[in-house]
Order: C-alpha cells, then sequence, then structure tokens
C-alpha cells in the first residue's frame, strides 16, 4: 500500500483555518456553461487516452494484423506472387503438405542445430566476458564499447568477411588450419562445418550483447551479498556459483527466450553464407534454415500460398517454444 | 570567454542543423521530382519528364544517350533509377506490374524473367511492335519472339543480346601444348561440346599445376545448354527439363568433365570465382561480350592481351535485356518513342562501343562501330565479327516463366555437387528434387 497522505490535516494556508467566502450561486447560463465544460471535461477524461494510444493500434492493424489475416487467408489458397488477386481454394492442402515435405523439416532440423551450437557457447562466452568485466579493469567502458562492436555492425557486412575467412581455397581459417596439420575443410559444402561457420557469425555477433545484459545484471547484484560469501570463507569461483548464477537466473531466463526466438529466426546469416546467393542454403540444403525455405517459396519461387503456410507453421512452433519456456521457468523459480 | 564558446557552440549547431535540414529537404525535393515525374509534367520548365527503372548497367547514361535525346526533344528530360541487382529489381518489378502502382515510365526487363513477364504481365504493358521508329527486320528473330506473347503483342524491345563465345588464355594453353591461334582453337571443337570436353582431357594432361580447363561446372553446363533450341521448356509450353534428354546429356557432358577434374569447383559471379582470375586458375571460359568487361574488372594488369576468343562448338545467347513501357505511364507516347529510340540500331552500335553491350538489332552488325572492335583483353581479335556471327546463328529458343529456377537447381543443387565427390547420378537426384520442389505451386 502506498504511504497515505490524508491521515494528517493539510497544513493551513495564508489567512488561517477560516473557512473562505462560500462562492456566489452561479447563474443559470454560468451553469450552462460548467455543466457544459465538465461534459466536454469527461469525454476528454475519457476518450483522450485512447486517442494517445491509438497510433500504435491503426500501425499495428495496418502493418501487423492485416499481414497476419492476409497471410492466413493466403495460406488457405494456391497462389503465385506474380497475381496475387488470382487465388484458388486449396483447403488446408499448404499445410498437410508439410508432413511430408522434406524440406521443410531437413530445415527444422537445421534450424534446431543451428540453433543450439550458436545459442549455447554464445551464453556461455557472455557470461564470461561479463564476470571477467565486471572486475575493476582499466579502461572498462573501452572494452564494453568494443563488445557491442559486432552487434552494430550490418549482418550483410559480417557475413560477407566470413564467406572470405572459411573460404575452401583462399580462407584464411583454412590456411591457419593448414598450420596445424589439418586438411583443408569445405565450410560451403559439408555438413557439420557450414553449419558451424554460420553458427560463429550468429555468436560473433551476439555474444557481446548478452555479455553487456548478464553484465548490467551482475552489477545490480547487492555487494553485501559477496562480502558476507567472503566472510563465509567463499573464494571467487564459489562466489560466482553461489551468489552471482542464482541472482542472474531471471536475466539468465531473458537471455535464452530472447536468443531461443532469435534462433528459431535465422536467416540473413545463412542467406549471405550461401555462395550461390541463393536461398536453398548451400548445394543440399545443408544450412538452410527455416526462415531461409520460408523466403526461397515466397521470394525465389512466388508461391505466395506455400509461404504463408510455412510462415503460420514457423508462428506456431515458436508458441509451442514460448510455452515450453514459461513451463521451464515457473519450475525453476517454483524451486528456487 | 565563456559566453563566446557557447554562441560558437550555437552558432555551429544552428549550422549543422540547417545542413541537415537543407540535405533532407533536397533529398525530399529528389524523391518527389521522380515520383511526379512520371505522373506529371513537372512544373515551371514544362518539360516532360520520362523515367527508366532499370538494373544492373544499361549504359544509356554513360554512353550519352540521354543527353542525346534531350537535344533531339528539347521537350523531353530523362531521369533513371537503377537498382544494382536484378535479383532485387525484379520482385519489385512484379509488385509494382501486379498492383499497378510504383512504376516508371520505361521498365528493363532481364531475358532470364521476360517469359514469365510476358505470360503473365503481359495486360499491364503496351504492344510496342507498332511505335514509329520500330521495326521487326531490325532485330535478331529470336530476340524479338522472345517478348512477344501468343496474339502477336510485342511488349519489349531487346536491348541486347549475348552471343557466346570462348575466351581463353593464350599463355595456358601454349603451356599445355594446345594451339593457340583462335581459327584453329575454334576447330579442335567445332560442332560439338563433348569435342571441347576432350579438348579439355588434352589441356589437364600437361597442364601448369593448379590450374582447370574450365572456370566452374556452372559455367560449362550453362554454356552447353545456351545453345539448345528446347532445354527446360516445349513450345505449348510444358516444362520437360527431366525428360529432355538435351538437358540430361548436357547434364552428364558436365558432371563427367566435374569427374575428370576438367573444371572448378567453384561458382560463377561469387569472391572465390573471380579471385581464380585473379590468379589465373583456369584456361578458357564461355564468354558472351560482356564478359569481356567483366574479366577485365577482376584480372590483374599483367593479364592484358593474354585473352584471346575463338568460336564456341556451338552457338548460343546467355544475357540481353528488354525494354518495355507500362500502360500506366501519364506518358505513354513519348515513352514508347524513347524506348524505341533507344533500342535503334545506331543507338545500340553505340552503346556496343562505349559498353560492350552487343546489340540485338542484326543491322547494327555490319555499322564501323561494331566490324572494328577491339578489346584490350584479346589483343587485336575481330570480336565484333566472332559476336556477330554467333549472334546471328544462335537458335531461338524457347525460354520458359521458370528457367532460372530450374538451371539455378541444376547448377548449384546439381553439378556442384560433382566437385564435391558425389556422383551424377546423386547430383541429378538432388537437383531434380529441388528443382520439383521449387516449380510445385
Amino acid at each position: 500500500m502506498a504511504t497515505r497522505h490524508d491521515t494528517a490535516a493539510p497544513p493551513a494556508k495564508e489567512g488561517g483555518a477560516a473557512p473562505g467566502r462560500p462562492p456566489a450561486v452561479p447563474t443559470e447560463a454560468e451553469q450552462r456553461r460548467r455543466a457544459r465544460l465538465s461534459r466536454r471535461w469527461q469525454r476528454d477524461l475519457r476518450w483522450s487516452p485512447y486517442a494517445f494510444v491509438s497510433p500504435f493500434f491503426l500501425l499495428f492493424i495496418a502493418f501487423g494484423l492485416f499481414p497476419l489475416v492476409y497471410t492466413a487467408w493466403a495460406s488457405l489458397h494456391t497462389v503465385e506472387l506474380t497475381a496475387p488477386t488470382d487465388m484458388e481454394w486449396a483447403g488446408l492442402r499448404n499445410y498437410t503438405r508439410i508432413f511430408d515435405d522434406d524440406f521443410f523439416w531437413n530445415a527444422a532440423k537445421n534450424t534446431l542445430t543451428i540453433g543450439i551450437i550458436s545459442t549455447v557457447p554464445q551464453l556461455l562466452m557472455a557470461m564470461g566476458l561479463a564476470h571477467i568485466l565486471n572486475y575493476k579493469l582499466r579502461a572498462s567502458t573501452f572494452y564494453r564499447v568494443v563488445m557491442l562492436a559486432p552487434y552494430a555492425t550490418s549482418i550483410a557486412a559480417a557475413s560477407l568477411v566470413f564467406v572470405l575467412l572459411f573460404g575452401r581455397d583462399y580462407g584464411m581459417i583454412n590456411w591457419a588450419l593448414h598450420f596445424v596439420g589439418i586438411d583443408a575443410i569445405d565450410w560451403q559444402n559439408d555438413k557439420w562445418p557450414s553449419q558451424i561457420a554460420v553458427s560463429s557469425i550468429v555468436i560473433w555477433r551476439w555474444t557481446g550483447y548478452n555479455a553487456l545484459i548478464y553484465l548490467a545484471a551482475m552489477q545490480a547484484i547487492p555487494q553485501d551479498l559477496y562480502e558476507s560469501a567472503a566472510l563465509d570463507g567463499a573464494n571467487r569461483w564459489q562466489q560466482f556459483f553461489h551468489v552471482t548464477l542464482p541472482q542472474l537466473r531471471p536475466t539468465i531466463l531473458f537471455t535464452v527466450v530472447v536468443s531461443t526466438i532469435g534462433a528459431s529466426q535465422v536467416f540473413g546469416e545463412p542467406l549471405l553464407f550461401d555462395a550461390n546467393k541463393g536461398a536453398s542454403g548451400g548445394a543440399e540444403h545443408q544450412f538452410q534454415t527455416l526462415g531461409l525455405y520460408l523466403y526461397e517459396q515466397g521470394w525465389v519461387n512466388q508461391h505466395l500460398g506455400r509461404a504463408s503456410a510455412i510462415a503460420w507453421t514457423m508462428f506456431l512452433i515458436l508458441i509451442v517454444i514460448g510455452i515450453v519456456n514459461y513451463v521451464i521457468s515457473r519450475r525453476l523459480r517454483a524451486s528456487s | 570567454m565563456r559566453a563566446r564558446t557557447r554562441t560558437a557552440h550555437r552558432a555551429v549547431a544552428l549550422a549543422a542543423v540547417t545542413a541537415l535540414g537543407a540535405g533532407l529537404l533536397a533529398g525530399c525535393a529528389d524523391d518527389g521530382g521522380d515520383k511526379s515525374g512520371s505522373s506529371s509534367d513537372s512544373g515551371g520548365s514544362g518539360k516532360t519528364t520520362i523515367s527508366l527503372g532499370l538494373f544492373g548497367t544499361f549504359g544509356f547514361k554513360e554512353a550519352g544517350l540521354y543527353a542525346e535525346y534531350e537535344k533531339l526533344h528539347p521537350n523531353i528530360k530523362i531521369t533513371e533509377n537503377v537498382t544494382e541487382r536484378n535479383e532485387n529489381y525484379y520482385p519489385a518489378l512484379v509488385n509494382h506490374l501486379t498492383t499497378g502502382s510504383g512504376l516508371q515510365d520505361i521498365q528493363g526487363v532481364e531475358v532470364g524473367n521476360i517469359a514469365e513477364v510476358v505470360g503473365t504481365q503481359a495486360a499491364k504493358l503496351t504492344d510496342l511492335s507498332k511505335v514509329s521508329g520500330v521495326n521487326k527486320s531490325d532485330f535478331l528473330d529470336w530476340k524479338w519472339a522472345q517478348a512477344t506473347t501468343k496474339d502477336g503483342q510485342t511488349i519489349g524491345l531487346g536491348t541486347d543480346v549475348g552471343p557466346m563465345a570462348v575466351c581463353y588464355r593464350k599463355d595456358l594453353f601454349q603451356a599445355a601444348g594446345l594451339p593457340t591461334d583462335r581459327t584453329e582453337v575454334g576447330k579442335l571443337w567445332s560442332g560439338d561440346w563433348s569435342k571441347l570436353v576432350s579438348v579439355g582431357e588434352r589441356y589437364q594432361k600437361k597442364a601448369p599445376k593448379g590450374t582447370t580447363f574450365w572456370d566452374s561446372p556452372g559455367g560449362l553446363l550453362n554454356a552447353v545448354l545456351s545453345s539448345e533450341k528446347e532445354k527446360f521448356y516445349d513450345s505449348s509450353g510444358k516444362v520437360i527439363y527431366k525428360t529432355n534428354p538435351a538437358v540430361k546429356s548436357a547434364f552428364d557432358l558436365t558432371a563427367d568433365a566435374a569427374k575428370k577434374g576438367l573444371v572448378g569447383a567453384q561458382t560463377q559471379f561469387q569472391p572465390t570465382w573471380d579471385q581464380t582470375i585473379a590468379n589465373v586458375k583456369f584456361a578458357a571460359m564461355a564468354c558472351p561480350p560482356w564478359m569481356l568487361g567483366y574479366i577485365k574488372g577482376k584480372s590483374k594488369a599483367d593479364a592484358k592481351g593474354k585473352w584471346d576468343v575463338a568460336v564456341a562448338p556451338k552457338s548460343g545467347n546467355w544475357g540481353g535485356s528488354f525494354l518495355t513501357v507500362p500502360k500506366t505511364g501519364k506518358h505513354v507516347k513519348e515513352a514508347q518513342e524513347l524506348a524505341a529510340w533507344l533500342t535503334a540500331p545506331a543507338q545500340q552500335a553505340k552503346l556496343f562501343k562505349v559498353q560492350g553491350s552487343f546489340p540485338s538489332a542484326q543491322t547494327a552488325y555490319n555499322s564501323p562501330e561494331v566490324t572494328g572492335a577491339k578489346n584490350e583483353m584479346t589483343g587485336d581479335a575481330p570480336i565484333g565479327t566472332i559476336f556477330g556471327e554467333a549472334a546471328k546463328s544462335s537458335p531461338v529458343q524457347i525460354i520458359g516463366p521458370k528457367d532460372q529456377i530450374i538451371q539455378q537447381g541444376l547448377t548449384d543443387n546439381g553439378v556442384i555437387l560433382v566437385t564435391k565427390g558425389k556422383s551424377a547420378e546423386e547430383a541429378w537426384n538432388t537437383a531434380t528434387k529441388t528443382i520439383d520442389n521449387n516449380l510445385e505451386k
């Protein structure tokens, strides 16, 4: 409950606590005027907030809700991008065929594996970096800004550089590997190397971002927790495990949720990593993600109906992931 | 002192804001100009503005054609709106055509997309065949036919074509014990692509270390397919790529060459492929005239004059564009006249001289700009006549709406796999499965 301000009498104004002059009885015209004003005032009070929030909702209807409804409608039709008004009813055909669409399930599998090999190391590294940055460092602001630099770089520019680094014949990574006796790896065309390469772009880009989130959370942990832990004889490592990590639990959950959503929508990195600049995710679709497959069907092959069905299926998958995340976080919260 | 710095700061800030505001306003004014240009007479000067929507480098502006036309027609002003890559340009064009808004007065279309535009968007475009100054006989028959609908409307005028020859490195051919004279080289493989592959085998036996005979599997497949009359669609518009023996044999020929290590494991127009040009890693490639400029751009300075051009085993075409005039424009008549003028033989010859875009107007082939053309990458090779012959003898190829998707599948999900150790059969299966999935609506 908020602090009560009404328990004490208000201090008397200048002129003492005596009641003021009773107001003169207003004329009829004045009363009408007041009533009108008051009605206006009430209308204003009642409707203005809606007017203030309306821009967002109008934009949302135009750019959020309408596309959502339109794609749902389009997903039930056979419709091509070359003639979007020329729709032919297909019922649930676009959805049912997803079940035996090898390319969809291949993309789903790739999205999952790329998601795991990019998210897990990324969050672990971010945690480590944040822990180091949390020590007293000279020029700590500099390090923090540097960590955020990859995030500020455009995916396009970063991916192009990574494509060159991961080149099979002239790439710097293979050149470095041959010094330690590892033969040239075909980062483009072999399944796992290509997925690792795509993940490395994601890791490079998001590690610093997550590290800063962890760092902010770490700095909010009260210092006396560490002091009392130190008094109990806990060393730095034990402090990290028994003070920092439990205190960071909500933040970790947040980053996991955000990264999972990000990972299920990975698109730019595999698109630009493809040597063919196509959307097939490599010659054998070895790193085609769901986002890429959706793009391929919709914009390369111009099958608007199929692409809409894929988009909705992805949306449903995301909802499932969201629910799983929610359940896990509730369990964790209950157990702590 | 303090007060002064503050005023100084304020002055700087004010200047910055003014500059920024002016820039923004200027930007707005530019945009407005472009947009209103297509919908209304731009006020004041009383001139009619014709805008062109193009992709890549058409080179009209660079060749001074706009300036010339504006001088001939003082009431016309020409602006162009160029998108770098056709992959970005074409989907936007399709969207604009289907919604009937956002179109420029003249829109360029790439040859790979022309069939789809003719098949699905012809109703939105004007028939250019009866515009004054347009002569059907000026153009190559097959180029004219590609932009003509079944009921006889010609919705696009050809700008350039890509008659194909073979460019080869004289020094590498010599090192491998092959002839270097262009007529002799042409005779080595005359008439049959499989002869070219056997020349490749001869090359590879004595090849300088680290080089391959041909640039890439996609390049070879494209070259062979480009010289076929029928490839992915038959004349009735049915998809026949899987059953057409010409496609399978082109695929197998390429796969065979890849298996034998005669082609590099690259994809064309990617940075790593560019590096193989710069580092002289292959001896020959299919090359239309525009490729000479590309080679020049990617080569080191010492490559000048080391290339030569020989006739391809069979004539084919690779690349080329069209100009179309949408019906929604406010100045359709003026736009049609401009499109006709830009694609007239005289202008195409000028464009070839400056830009290397090879004319699609066959009457230009006798003009001195074309017959006398030389190219510094290929020494004194008479490229005008070599490419002119190839253009005239190219087959009237049937182009289907999804040609690009099919060929991309055969290349990127097909023959490239053979260079990674897959069998031709596996590569064919991956390619056809991908293509079928992509074609299914």
